[in-house]
């Protein structure tokens, strides 16, 4: 049975990339803890709007874990803290303690600027995936499904490695602000299939410049990244793409 | 003046038609191909699939969609699976019984011909798919993988864990990524469609808003595709995500597309019941769960009174004393009945007093007897992803034991009931996804052709990728074959202008309301009239009653409305009264959908008309038909009525039977 | 970083081995101490390894600036270390300054003492250059500097027990097996090398000396008090 919890919303405002931020505080009271952290948000906001004030921007989408939209830094972990990976929008209120403040900030790093509030831009991603997170394949050209033979193992390595979501949270837990875990599992699919080996070299390279370019960190294996992944991926994908960008430089 | 409508199905047998169309259709030389520029909006499966198609091919293609990137469309959310002919398992399948198939689903209101050629293509996606690296599941042999989903007796549902959805639609957002490298396509992400501009009677571009800085921005082109969506958030609680929006389908019939089938609701039969007035949607357990889970509700309503107080639990009411309804009612199709049966089956046995939560209206899904026979690890390996969601939401686990009698193990069962899921109504289109405006094409969801009253599991993922890889990208060369004798049409144009403006005013108009109410509680205010009067099981009485309230909650809206901020800039709050104010009309497009169909078909119910049993009765003499409705040049005016017969050649109409 | 890692945690796996000779025989010990002095092959690898020290730093010193600057100029207000995360992999640059701390420290003890008077002509006692077990004895003689090298050891070890794994890893000899290879190699080897290099300090600081240790020191005290230049 659900119970009520009181708590305090200590969340970042910030107008805009350039802009200042700062703390706002909101109390919420009686919430019941079935309620998700996300519903919890848009019960203050109704709360802002019917004050008359602007609500807290935010992003989120889906609500279900698989979308990557929402991006909020709780108490000092991406995502919040979950006994599993679990998203923003997956987060209970049942996690929190009756009168606890819980701090909301933004992703923080410099790849992803401030938006709005604790809304980002995370176009970088995008970025990356078009420098070679795909194979060359157009629309009609393919041949039968299983006349490419794949390993039950290795179709499941991959799978886990397509898993990720494109949320960010491993660039915003990392104290280098990388995005290796991100590329990793996409370079990591790719290579694990045969479909991909054709043009694994140049795509580990190009997604590997890219990301320099783009202002990302380097991996200094600290493994924070993993620990917040809410799809668990690890970094053994950063491995491979490690393996792969060596070879293919090497190569060259 | 009523407007005609041509559903332009080619000519021949059904297994031929979609070949003799491309034989025969125009084609657009690749030269020419490089002058012609097409909007397309929307970046789930359908719209990220055709905008890389297209661009491929060579025309110039601009893609917006209203997230941060194209990768977060509602598409991804989709769990359990794909439909192709493949027949890879050997069990009988082929084109002809997967459309036969669908058809039957959907309860004989889909166009024929559309749906063989949906199943035509099928195969091509599984291949596309492939190759595009989508890791689908394997066999240990490397073949792949399939399962069974409601509906079907053959197992032909292709699969990537309970993230299929995620995998094809990162397949098809890989292939837009490399377009866009290439300079083909054009992306505007956090943009969001307000209107489609007509010129000459053509949709020739449109004005968009850019979220994040507010201002309203002019596109030109030669075709526009919109690929946006269905309008389950109507309803407020739904699975669809919280962005999930009609405001682009609905400007579109503001300026002359015609809406099909609005009434055709799905309401998906396994979803987490709802728990509390603040919650903001509903989350979707996969529909595989029935594969191994079996529903059921107590045989004794003293039982399922205890329930609903709190004072036993599921476990504790031993095997004879549940009602395995499903498995009674449907022997043949035991659990795996089609959305609509299920649904419709918990709502009888809930509104009879069985439901068995607190708010009585849940039923249980219970793993006990496939655990006892698979073993949990198995069940785990199938479902684990499932019980870790279900556990983070509800806090129980079903794969946990909760007790033992006489021997046998019993499982917390999960409780679920039915919600909004996808909406088989939509723009209408013809067989090459053109509306009724010449050069407005729409595709996946938001289209209303190839699942009639009813979508069978695993079908949307399937209709989304074929429109955009498969069947978009020849039609639309049909259209645009003449129309690069057009120039570049500048935005400078009066209509454009025109458009614009009207945009402008509309949302000044928004912002000056000024009222005391937020947005959200006008939408829930929305929902619970299209749940208690629009919802599952629909009434003559109350589907009036229900549009009476639909417009005094417009009024409300009109006038109580209240938007903090400027129009400057971000309002998050601005962009959701746009969407509130069209699924507002919306809704009235679907009660009057629904108060017209005097027949039950599919996701449709009407009380007044079932059989003896419960079950839906259809009326074929008098409804077998699209019903299409037209604008009437203003938001309050009723919509006019034009009807496309359904001409089936291929399939004997007849009733439904998941019995035997 | 990697490479130069790993190359500098050969040499140090060389160094310690060495160092256990004086445990056992003082003579071995000064006789490795003779081989590796102003010969051509000791002085070519005494630069090579100045250059690898130099390089890992530079390295350092590039790679945090990047990073420090991918992160943004807003920082979290609140943060949580997650279980998963070791202190040193986060702090790896804070433990090579204290390395590199005690490492100018150890120059000045030993190698200033050993193999600099021997380049330096008049740098100081050319028959004690050699005398390796002599240094060893005289400098842990006094518990402050044997306090100060368990210090510096330590952060030795826990910049080890991460740079080892993680040079792997990001060589990207690793994966879901090899990593938990890795990182027991890491904790072995780390632990193995700082514990013979401990041994020396504390056995050396507690009194003990190898059995020929008199035999040894008493012909370095005799040139000693000739004066020798």
């Amino acid at each position: 049975m659900a119970k009520n919890i009181s708590v305090t919303i200590k969340f970042w405002k910030q107008n805009g990339p350039k802009e200042k931020g700062h703390f706002d505080t909101h109390e919420l009271k009686n919430i019941p803890d079935d309620t998700s952290f996300l519903e919890a948000l848009d019960i203050m906001n109704e709360e802002l709007i019917s004050e008359g004030k602007e609500p807290f921007v935010f992003d989120h989408d889906c609500r279900e874990g698989i979308c990557g939209m929402c991006s909020l830094y709780i108490n000092g972990t991406p995502h919040g803290k979950t006994e599993r990976g679990a998203t923003t929008c997956q987060l209970y209120m049942r996690k929190f303690k009756d009168g606890e403040t819980i701090t909301v900030e933004p992703w923080r790093s410099a790849g992803f600027p401030v938006i709005k509030d604790c809304m980002v831009d995370r176009n970088a991603f995008d970025k990356i995936m078009q420098a070679g997170g795909y194979t060359t394949v157009r629309t009609g050209q393919a041949q039968d499904a299983n006349a490419i033979l794949i390993p039950k193992d290795d179709a499941d390595e991959a799978m886990d490695c397509a898993s990720c979501i494109g949320c960010g949270a491993c660039v915003a837990a990392c104290k280098n602000g990388s995005a290796m875990l991100f590329v990793s599992s996409k370079v990591s699919q790719l290579a694990l299939l045969p479909q991909g080996k054709a043009e694994a070299a140049r795509r580990a390279k190009a997604m590997v410049a890219k990301m320099d370019e783009l202002g990302f960190g380097n991996c200094t294996n600290t493994r924070a990244c993993e620990a917040v992944c809410p799809k668990c991926e690890t970094i053994s994908n950063i491995a491979r793409l490690n393996r792969e960008f060596i070879s293919a430089k090497l190569a060259d | 003046m009523a407007k005609t409508i041509d559903s332009k199905i080619p000519e021949g047998p059904i297994a031929e038609k979609w070949s003799n169309y491309k034989a025969h259709q125009r084609l657009v030389n690749p030269k020419n191909k490089l002058k012609l520029d097409v909007i397309v909006v929307g970046t789930g499966l359908a719209g990220a699939s055709a905008a890389a198609s297209l661009a491929e091919m060579g025309f110039n293609v601009y893609n917006f969609c209203i997230q941060d990137s194209p990768r977060r469309a509602h598409s991804i959310a989709a769990q359990g699976g794909i439909n192709a002919a493949k027949n890879y398992q050997n069990d009988g399948d082929s084109v002809y019984r997967l459309f036969y198939d669908t058809v039957k689903g959907g309860d004989y209101r889909a166009r024929e011909a559309n749906v063989y050629r949906l199943a035509e293509v099928s195969n091509d996606i599984i291949d596309q798919c492939v190759a595009q690296g989508v890791p689908f599941a394997r066999e240990y042999g490397g073949m792949l993988a399939n399962r069974s989903f409601g509906g079907a007796q053959v197992s032909r549902t292709f699969y990537a864990k309970g993230q299929t959805g995620q995998q094809l639609l990162l397949g098809a957002y890989s292939s837009l990524s490399k377009e866009v490298q290439r300079g083909k396509v054009k992306l505007y992400t956090r943009y969001e469609m307000e209107d489609v501009v007509i010129v000459d009677g053509r949709a020739r571009g449109i004005i968009a808003k850019n979220l994040v800085t507010g201002k309203l921005e002019r596109f030109s082109a030669n075709a526009v595709v919109i690929a946006t969506g269905g309008y389950g958030n109507a309803y407020f609680l739904s699975t669809n995500a919280m962005g999930c929006n009609c405001t682009a389908a609905i400007q579109c019939f503001r300026k002359g597309a015609m809406m099909a089938n609005p009434s055709y609701v799905q309401i998906h039969p396994t979803c987490i019941p709802v728990h509390g007035d603040k919650q903001s949607k509903l989350t979707l357990m996969s529909e595989s769960l029935r594969n191994d889970g079996r529903i059921w509700v107590p045989k004794k309503l003293e039982d399922a009174k205890a329930l609903q107080a709190g004072t036993k639990q599921g476990y504790e009411i031993p095997e004879e004393d549940r009602d395995y309804y499903l498995e009674r009612r449907y022997p043949a199709f035991g659990n795996l009945v089609p959305r609509d049966v299920a649904s419709r089956a918990a709502k009888e046995r809930c509104d009879k007093g069985f439901g068995v939560n607190n708010t009585g209206l849940a039923v249980f899904l219970d793993f006990s007897e496939s655990i006892q026979r698979l073993g949990i690890d198995e069940i785990l390996q199938r479902y684990g992803n499932l019980f870790d969601m279900y556990e983070e939401i509800t806090d129980v686990n079903p794969g946990e034991k909760a007790c033992t009698k006489n021997g046998v193990d019993y499982y917390h069962p999960m409780m679920i009931f039915p919600a909004i899921h996808y909406t088989m109504g939509g723009v209408w289109v013809d067989y090459e996804l053109q509306t009724t405006v010449p050069g407005l094409f729409a595709i996946g969801e938001c289209n209303f052709s190839d699942h009639g009253a009813n979508r069978l599991g695993a079908s949307a993922l399937m209709q989304g990728l074929a429109d955009g890889y498969f069947v978009l990208p020849y039609t639309i060369q049909n259209y645009l074959a003449d129309q690069n004798i057009w120039p570049r049409l500048s935005t400078d144009l009066p209509e454009f202008a025109e458009a614009e403006k009207a945009v402008e005013k509309e949302i000044d108009r928004l912002m000056n309301i000024k009222g005391k109410r937020s947005v959200d509680s006008i939408h829930k205010e929305l929902g619970h009239i299209m749940w208690e009067h629009v919802g599952m099981g629909r009434t003559k009485e109350g589907l009036e009653e229900g549009l009476k309230l639909l417009k005094e909650l417009r009024k409300e809206f009109d006038t109580n409305l209240f938007i903090p901020g400027s129009k400057e800039g971000l309002n998050v709050e601005l962009d959701k009264a746009i969407h509130l104010r069209d699924f507002i009309l919306m809704g009235e497009l679907v009660a009057y959908d629904a108060l017209h169909r005097e027949e039950s078909c599919g996701g449709h119910f009407r009380e007044e008309h079932q059989t003896e049993e419960g079950e839906a009765k259809r009326d074929d003499e008098n409804f077998f038909y699209v019903g299409c409705w037209d604008y009437q040049g203003n938001d309050d005016k009723a919509p006019e009525l034009i009807k496309e017969p359904l001409k089936y050649e291929a399939i004997k109409v007849q009733t439904r039977n998941y019995k035997n | 970083m990697s490479l130069t890692g790993i190359a500098l945690i050969l040499f140090l796996l060389f160094h310690a081995s060495m160092n256990v000779v004086a445990l056992i025989s003082a003579e071995g010990y000064n006789m490795i101490c003779g081989f590796l002095g102003a010969n051509w092959y000791a002085v070519a690898a005494t630069v090579a390894l100045a250059g690898l020290v130099v390089l890992h730093f530079i390295f350092a010193f590039w790679l945090t600036f990047q990073n420090w600057k991918a992160r943004g100029t807003d920082r979290y207000a609140v943060t949580s270390k997650p279980k998963k995360v070791e202190w040193a992999s986060q702090n790896m640059l804070a433990l090579g300054v204290i390395v590199i701390l005690g490492m100018g420290l150890h120059l000045y003890n030993f190698w200033a003492k050993m193999m600099l008077v021997e380049l330096v002509p008049c740098a100081g006692n050319h028959e004690l250059a050699t005398n390796g077990v002599y240094w060893i004895a005289e400098t842990f003689s006094c518990p402050c500097y044997t306090v100060i090298y368990l210090v510096w050891l330590a952060a030795l070890w826990m910049h080890l027990n991460h740079g080892l794994w993680s040079s792997m890893q990001t060589l990207g000899w690793s994966g879901k097996v090899w990593f938990n290879r890795w990182r027991a190699i890491s904790c072995i080897a780390s632990t193995i090398i700082i514990l013979m290099f401990a041994a020396v300090a504390v056995a050396f600081c507690f009194g003990y000396r190898p059995c020929d240790f008199n035999d040894v020191v008493n012909i370095a005290n005799a040139c000693h008090a000739g004066g020798l230049c």
